[in-house]
């Protein structure tokens, strides 16, 4: 049985295992980190400008047609291998479902209530951390959950760059055929992207739905 | 571009494979997302079991899930097309069943007063009606299977990912370049001529 075998592999190697783990999770993280403090803050930059966020919008779609894949190959020859790279690769996939949800969610912040926050006399910034962030928070959420689980999938492919991670383990398992390396690495990525979805969905009905109900 | 030129034979061949690769993994998804979409239009709690296992299928990383189905279907197209196939299915059964939701019961109603068996009305007034929200589905299916058909590349299945990989292997940009913008070349015309096929459909009359 070679699952069986799988995690007797990871039985008599735990440091391999957990030290790719561990780069896995933190080049995610990092990445989802990055992106995040990159697409909100440029989001409500270009909020106000219908051309400058036309332009964006316009842009970002044109990224999200290039895959994956070559997103990270074209970081190879630019930044060289290694895991700053993988990272860079990764943060361009992680911003443009976190500005476009940020986007939409800003946008549609009812215009009443904007006009009432200014009647109270709030001035912009107030009504922009009192009002439309915490107004437009579920779609901003929404946005960072596709970006984790697309952040997670690219780290993967990081292994064809020398970024590590559990990928390492399929590409050695194809280069060896040995079925065993390969889901070594292969069932605790699926479980690990699983995870983050259904955890993030949890949480994402935790914090909104209780809220507005 | 100095490799480009030389190799239009070599481009083409990746280009067909990866067309093949997309058209038969949506079409497999699409046949298995009108079943199970059909069936569970008005089925409340097997649509949400089957989006729940189609949604589990989707965030599995495509590299992760040509590893799964190596050990039993080898390398090659066969698994490839499998692992593609899993991603559609999810978009396509959910825009199935928006459709065939969006038939209004007056409509089925009038039809089945009219004496239109099950079938038949099936066939004749709620799927034309649903189509435009299918072609929808395809659309964004589509899409998304020609990125992640790249890394099919890996398990030997060729398309364009085929050059990515020669452009990694080989540190040569111009490879990289050359796959990932066909690839997003791609994406982008399928993009185009579905949402104007959604639109035609849309402003049709029955």
């Amino acid at each position: 049985m070679i699952l069986l075998d799988a995690v007797r592999w990871i039985g008599t190697h735990p440091t391999e295992f957990l030290a790719a783990l561990q780069q896995h999770l933190l080049m995610s993280a990092i990445s989802l980190a990055i992106g995040l403090l990159i697409a909100l803050p440029l989001a409500v930059l270009i909020l106000p400008s219908r051309v400058g966020a036309g332009l964006t919008v316009g842009l970002v779609n044109a990224i999200r047609t290039i895959p994956s894949l070559a997103i990270l190959a074209a970081a190879l020859p630019i930044l060289g291998i290694g895991i700053v790279p993988s990272i860079v690769a990764l943060v361009v996939l992680a911003v443009p479902p976190i500005l476009i949800n940020s986007l939409i969610g800003l946008r549609e912040v009812d215009a009443d209530l904007i006009d009432a926050a200014s009647g109270m006399g709030m001035r912009r910034a107030q009504i922009l951390w009192r009002v439309r962030l915490p107004l437009a928070a579920p779609a901003i959420f929404a946005g960072i959950r596709t970006a984790a689980v697309q952040i997670i999938s690219g780290a993967t492919l990081a292994s064809f760059i020398g970024g590590g991670g559990l990928g390492d383990f399929i590409t050695a398992g194809i280069a060896l055929m040995d079925y065993s390396r390969l889901l070594v690495g292969a069932v605790p990525i699926a479980l690990l992207a699983i995870g983050v979805e259904l955890g993030m969905a949890s949480l994402e009905r935790r914090l909104f739905v209780a809220k507005s109900a | 571009m100095r490799w480009a030129p030389n190799h239009l034979a070599d481009i083409g061949l990746a280009l067909w494979q990866h067309v093949l690769l997309v058209a038969v993994s949506v079409g497999v998804a699409l046949v298995f997302a009108l079943v199970a979409g059909i069936w569970s239009a008005h089925r409340p709690r097997a649509y949400t079991a089957i989006l729940f296992l189609t949604g589990i299928l989707f965030v599995i990383p495509s590299l992760a899930m040509f590893a799964l189905l190596i050990p039993i279907l080898g390398l090659g197209f066969k698994p490839a097309v499998i692992g593609l196939t899993s991603y559609c299915l999810l978009i396509l059964t959910r825009n199935v069943v928006l459709g065939l939701r969006a038939v209004s019961p007056d409509i089925a109603d009038a039809a089945t007063g009219l004496g239109y068996g099950p079938i038949r009305r099936l066939f004749e007034i709620e799927l034309p009606i649903a189509l435009p929200f299918i072609v929808a589905g395809l659309r964004v299916a589509v899409v998304t299977v020609i990125g992640v058909a790249t890394v099919a590349a890996y398990i030997n299945a060729g398309g364009l990912g085929s050059i990515i990989f020669a452009g990694i292997d080989q540190r040569y940009p111009e490879k990289i370049i050359i796959g990932g913008g066909l690839t997003a070349l791609m994406a982008i015309t399928a993009d185009l001529l579905l949402s104007r096929a959604e639109q035609a459909l849309r402003g049709r009359t029955i």
